[in-house]
C-alpha cells in the first residue's frame, strides 16, 4: 500500500493504482478527458497533467502514472496549472465554438472544463479543420469536427461492447474516428458512447435538439424492458419523457444501458391507451371510468368463478398482480398465470427460477454453461457482465443455443437439447470443464424453458448443476435462470400462478377456445396468441394499444413504467421500484387503482386503499417485498433433490424468446426509434434506404447534418 | 483530407494474395505467437504493397481474412503510416525528401528535375503511369543530402543533372545505380579528410581524456 501526498494530503493507495484513482479516492478532482475508470487507459489528452516529485521535471500524466511510496503531486501548481491551460489550448485549436447549437451544450466535459481550466480567449487565427460527418446508424449521431481524439468510444466498443467496430484513422491533424466502412454499430449498447464522448461529436440521434438539460426535470427509476432492472434516470419536460440515461448501479448495470432501454422511449408516445374503451357491436367506442368498470364488474360477477382467467404480462408491476391475485381469491377463480409464454419455472422452488448468482456474481464464476439463452439479446447488460468476466481470463464458456456470436470466445456444443442429456450424465468433455471449477455457472434461458418439455429441461439442467457442484454449496449457487420479462419474477415471488386445480396460461388458452373460460383479464398480456382466446368476454389492462387491447371487449388504460410508482423484481430476485417522472396519459390511471377501483365496482371492495396498503400486502405474501428491502435480494436457498427428474427432451432446436431485440414489448413495438433500428440492424437496411414514409426518412437524414464548425 | 475518399470501391479492385506471397504469409504469419496476429499486419500489407502497388479495401480485407483481426484495425494501421499508398501509385514510386538538410542542399533542384522529366510533381503520377513523385520527410540518409528513394533504393548527393540523368533512365527503361551519385562511399567525407586528419592516440592527435581522470592532471582545465 504505498502512501504518497496529493496537494499536501495523504493518501494510501493500492498498488497499481495510478495518480488519477488515489486523487479521486481522496475527493481532489484531476481534470481528464480520455481516462475513464472502466475503459482501459489510453494517456492521449493530457488533461489530467500534474507536477509530481521525484520525477523529471515536467508535467506527468496523472491517469496513467502508478502510485509509488513517498510520491509528492500537486494539482494546483503553477506548473500544472500552466500545463492544463495550455493543453486546453490545443484541444480548442480545432474545436468548433458551436456551443449555442450543440446538443451537449450544459453538459459537456470540454464546456465545463474550459470555462475552470481554461484560457478566457484564443491566440489561435487560421482555420479550424473540418471532418466528415460518419454513420454510426440510427441512434448515434455525430458531428465529428467537435471530435478531441480522446478515443473513450473507441475503446467502448472493443472492450465492453465487444464488437471492435471503431478505430481511428490517419494521424496527427488528420485522425478521424470512424468505423471501417461506413455501417451501423452492431452493438446492443452502442447508445453508452454517446454518454462517454465528452463533447458534442457523438450525440443522441433520436433526442437530437430536443430539449436541454437545464428544463429536463429528472427522476430517478429502473428500467423494465428487459428483465435484469437496469437503474435509469428519466429526463423529462413537462409530462413527456424526454429521455432516459443510466444511473450507476454496480450490482446491474455498472453505468451502462442497452439501446432498447434508452432508445424505446418515444414508443411512450405513440398507441396509448388514454381512456376506457368498451366494445360494442364488434367495435371499440370511448366510454367513461365509471361505464368501463361497470360493464367489467357486471361480467365478473355474472360469471361463474370457474369460467374466469387472468393472465399478467410482462411489464405488470407486482402492486397491479397482487390486487389482481387478491381480486381473483375474491372472485373465487384460481386461473391466473404469469407465466404468458408458458415457460417451465416451478413458483415452490425459488432456486429454480432466480438469476442465483446474482449479476455481479458472474465475476466471480469460474465456468459457464449458457442453455437455450441468447444473452446478447435477451439482456445486453448481463452479457456485457459476461464479457467482462472473460476478459479476466480463465473462463471457458460453453453454449447450447441457438447464438454463438456473443461478442466473447465461447465453445459451441450446437443446439441439441440431446447434448444436454449427455452433459447432465457426464458423458459430455464440458461437464468435467464444469465440475473442475469451483464456482461454474449454468445460465437458463426462457428459450429453454418455455417450449413443451421445459420442465425435461429443467430437470436436466438441475441434474447437471447438482452433479458439477453449482447448487448445494454454501456460498456458490450457480444455477442461473435469465428472464426476459420484467415482471416474471415479482409474479412468481408474489404466486400469480395457477390455484389449487387451476388453469395455466396453456390452460386458459385451451379453455377460452373451448368456450369452458367465458372471461379473461388481460394485465398488460399481449405476447399471447389473441386469436386463441376464442368468444371470451377479454378485458385488457394496460398502457399501449398492442395484441391484447385489439382483442378486448373492454379497455381499462392503465399507466406505464414511468408513469407509476411500482414494484419490479428482476431476473435475480432484486426487488426495485420505480419512480413517477411523468403522469399517465389522459384518463389513464396507475394499475393498482384500477383494480381497486373495479373490486369496489363489484361491491366487493379490497382492503388497500392506499399504495403503503399495497406494499405492506406484498410484503406479507413475499419477504422480497419486505420494507426496506428496496434494491435487495432475499437469496433463494437451494433444495437439492430435483435430480431425481427426468423426463424426455425433444429435438427441436433451443429458439431465443428474442426474436427482435429492438421489438419485444408494447413499448418498444411502438416505438418508431425501434423501428428504425429494426429496419437497419433486423432488415439490414442500409441508412439511406431507411423506412418507407417520408417522416422516418428526413428523421434519418436529419441525423446527419452536423455543423459547419 | 480525408484518406478514404480516395479509395475506390472494392468491386473495382479486387485483390489476393498470389501464390508466391501465400507462402510468405504463412512465414510471417509463422513469427508471431498464437493470438497476436495482429502484429503481422505491418508486414503483411507491406508485402500486399509490394504485389499490388497500394493498398485497397480489398488488401484490408485479405489481410483481415489471414489475421483474423478486425478490418478496423487493419485500416488504422494501413492510414497511420506515410509509407503505405492509399491510391494507385506509377509503376516507380519516387520519394524526393524535403526536409531541412536536404532542402538546404538542394531538393528543390530534385523536384525541378522531376517536372521536367516526368512532367509532374509532388503528389502527381505521370501521364504514361511510370512515375509518382512524393514528396517526404526526412528519410535517414542526411549526410549525403539531398536525397531520394526510388522503390526501395536510396539516391545520394543529387544535384539537377544527376536527378535528371536518373529520371531520364527510369523513363528510358534503364537500370539505375543507387547510391551515392558523385562516387561516395557510404557516408565517407566526399573527397578527402575534413576532420580527423591527426592521429588521435598522440597528443597532438588531440586525444581526449575524461576531465576528472588523473590522466587529465586532476585540473579537469581541458
Amino acid at each position: 500500500m504505498p502512501k504518497l501526498t496529493i496537494d499536501g494530503i495523504e493518501v494510501e493507495a493500492e498498488a497499481g493504482m495510478t495518480v488519477i484513482q488515489a486523487a479521486d479516492l481522496v475527493g481532489i478532482e484531476i481534470p481528464r478527458f480520455c481516462y475513464h475508470e472502466r475503459l482501459s487507459i489510453a494517456g492521449n489528452c493530457r488533461m489530467c497533467l500534474v507536477e509530481v516529485k521525484p520525477g523529471p521535471p515536467k508535467p506527468a500524466a496523472a491517469c496513467a502514472l502508478p502510485v509509488a511510496e513517498g510520491m509528492q503531486v500537486w494539482t494546483q501548481s503553477d506548473l500544472a496549472k500552466k500545463a492544463r491551460k495550455g493543453v486546453m489550448e490545443f484541444l480548442l485549436i480545432n474545436h468548433p465554438l458551436d456551443c449555442p447549437i450543440c446538443d451537449q451544450g450544459g453538459e459537456c466535459d470540454l464546456q465545463d472544463q474550459a470555462m475552470a481550466f481554461g484560457s478566457d480567449r484564443s491566440r489561435y487565427h487560421e482555420h479550424k479543420r473540418a471532418v466528415t460527418e460518419k454513420y454510426l446508424g440510427p441512434l448515434v449521431k455525430t458531428a465529428m469536427t467537435r471530435c478531441i481524439h480522446c478515443t473513450r468510444c473507441v475503446r467502448f466498443i472493443e472492450e465492453v461492447a465487444g464488437v471492435p467496430e471503431l478505430g481511428m484513422i490517419g494521424r496527427g491533424e488528420h485522425s478521424e474516428i470512424t468505423s471501417y466502412v461506413e455501417q451501423a454499430l452492431t452493438s446492443e449498447l452502442s447508445g453508452n458512447i454517446v454518454d462517454l464522448c465528452p463533447v458534442g461529436a457523438l450525440t443522441s440521434a433520436p433526442y437530437a435538439f430536443h430539449a436541454r438539460p437545464w428544463e429536463l426535470h429528472k427522476v430517478q427509476s429502473i428500467d423494465v424492458l428487459d428483465a435484469v432492472g437496469s437503474a435509469i434516470r428519466v429526463d423529462a419536460r413537462g409530462n413527456a419523457v424526454m429521455r432516459v440515461l443510466p444511473r450507476l448501479n454496480e450490482e446491474i448495470n455498472e453505468e451502462w444501458l442497452a439501446d432498447k432501454s434508452r432508445h424505446a422511449i418515444d414508443g411512450l408516445r405513440y398507441q396509448r391507451l388514454d381512456r376506457p374503451y368498451v366494445r360494442e357491436d364488434g367495435t371499440l367506442r370511448p366510454a367513461s371510468w365509471e361505464e368501463a368498470l361497470r360493464a367489467v364488474a357486471g361480467r365478473l360477477l355474472a360469471t361463474e368463478p370457474d369460467r374466469i382467467a387472468a393472465l399478467a404480462g410482462d411489464l405488470a408491476d407486482a402492486e397491479a398482480m397482487v390486487l389482481l391475485k387478491d381480486l381473483m381469491g375474491v372472485v373465487g377463480s384460481p386461473h391466473l398465470d404469469c407465466r404468458q409464454d408458458g415457460a417451465a419455472l416451478d413458483p415452490a422452488d425459488r432456486a429454480g427460477y432466480l438469476f442465483n448468482p446474482t449479476i455481479a456474481g458472474i465475476e466471480d464464476a469460474d465456468a459457464l454453461l449458457i442453455v437455450g439463452s441468447d444473452p446478447r439479446w435477451e439482456a445486453p447488460i448481463l452479457n456485457a457482465r459476461i464479457r467482462k468476466r472473460y476478459l479476466m481470463g480463465g473462463f471457458p464458456i460453453a453454449v447450447l443455443g441457438p447464438r454463438t456470436d456473443l461478442t466473447y470466445a465461447v465453445e459451441d456444443l450446437g443446439n441439441d437439447p440431446a447434448t444436454l442429456e449427455a452433459l447432465a450424465t457426464g458423458r459430455h468433455p464440458f461437464a468435467e470443464t464444469l465440475a473442475q471449477a469451483s464456482r461454474p455457472l449454468i445460465l437458463v434461458g426462457q428459450g429453454a424453458l418455455a417450449r413443451p418439455d421445459g420442465a425435461a429441461v429443467m430437470g436436466y439442467v438441475r441434474r447437471l448443476a447438482e452433479a458439477v457442484g453449482a447448487v448445494g454449496a454454501d456460498d456458490w449457487t450457480g444455477l442461473a435462470v435469465l428472464h426476459t420479462a420484467a415482471a416474471r419474477v415479482g409474479g412468481l415471488e408474489l404466486g400469480f400462478v395457477p390455484g389449487a386445480g387451476g388453469r395455466d396460461t396453456a390452460g386458459i388458452l385451451a379453455g377460452a377456445e373451448a368456450g369452458d373460460i367465458q372471461v379473461v383479464y388481460l394485465l398488460g398480456a399481449d405476447e399471447i396468441d389473441t386469436a386463441r382466446l376464442g368468444d371470451a368476454f377479454v378485458i385488457y389492462q394496460g398502457h399501449h394499444g398492442d395484441a391484447g387491447a385489439n382483442r378486448a371487449d373492454v379497455i381499462l388504460p392503465g399507466a406505464a413504467y414511468t408513469e407509476k410508482n411500482a414494484t419490479y423484481v428482476n431476473t435475480e430476485g432484486r426487488m426495485q421500484q420505480t419512480w413517477l417522472a411523468v403522469h399517465p396519459p389522459g384518463e389513464a390511471r396507475e394499475d393498482w387503482k384500477i383494480l381497486r377501483a373495479l373490486s369496489a365496482a363489484m361491491g366487493k371492495p379490497l382492503a388497500q386503499n392506499t399504495i403503503r396498503d399495497v406494499r405492506a400486502r406484498l410484503a406479507e405474501v413475499s419477504p422480497t417485498f419486505a420494507p426496506g428491502n428496496d434494491g435487495g435480494i432475499v437469496p433463494a436457498t437451494s433444495t437439492p433433490g430435483f435430480a431425481a427428474f427426468t423426463g424426455r427432451l425433444e429435438a427441436t432446436p433451443f429458439a431465443s424468446p428474442v426474436r427482435n431485440y429492438y421489438m419485444t414489448d408494447p413499448i418498444s413495438r411502438a416505438s418508431r426509434t425501434m423501428a428504425e433500428c429494426t429496419d437497419v440492424f433486423i432488415h439490414g437496411k442500409t441508412h439511406g434506404t431507411t423506412g418507407g414514409d417520408g417522416g422516418l426518412t428526413a428523421a434519418a437524414d436529419s441525423k446527419r447534418t452536423g455543423t459547419d464548425g | 483530407m480525408t484518406a478514404a475518399k480516395t479509395i475506390p470501391d472494392r468491386a473495382e479492385t479486387p485483390f489476393a494474395f498470389s501464390d508466391a506471397n501465400q507462402a510468405e504469409v504463412a512465414r510471417i504469419l509463422a513469427k508471431y505467437p498464437a493470438g497476436r496476429e495482429r502484429s503481422a499486419i505491418l508486414p503483411l500489407l507491406d508485402l500486399a504493397q509490394r504485389q499490388q502497388g497500394w493498398i485497397s479495401r480489398s488488401v484490408v480485407e485479405a489481410v483481415t481474412a489471414v489475421t483474423g483481426c478486425p478490418p478496423i484495425h487493419v485500416w488504422e494501421v494501413a492510414t497511420f503510416y506515410t509509407m503505405y499508398n492509399l491510391a494507385p501509385i506509377g509503376a516507380h514510386h519516387v520519394q524526393i525528401c524535403t526536409n531541412l538538410s536536404c532542402w538546404l542542399r538542394g531538393s528543390d533542384e530534385v523536384l525541378r528535375a522531376a517536372r521536367d522529366v516526368f512532367g509532374v510533381g509532388f503528389g502527381q503520377t505521370s501521364a504514361d503511369g511510370t512515375v509518382t513523385v512524393s514528396q517526404v520527410e526526412c528519410l535517414g540518409a542526411c549526410v549525403n543530402a539531398p536525397m531520394m528513394q526510388i522503390g526501395d533504393d536510396y539516391f545520394e548527393d543529387l544535384d539537377y543533372d544527376s536527378a535528371k540523368a536518373l529520371f531520364q533512365a527510369i523513363k528510358d527503361g534503364r537500370p539505375l545505380t543507387a547510391g551515392s551519385q558523385v562516387g561516395r562511399q557510404c557516408s565517407a567525407p566526399q573527397d578527402r579528410m575534413t576532420t580527423l586528419t591527426t592521429d588521435p592516440t598522440t597528443a597532438e592527435g588531440g586525444r581526449w581524456t575524461a576531465p576528472d581522470s588523473p590522466a587529465a592532471g586532476g585540473s579537469g582545465a581541458d
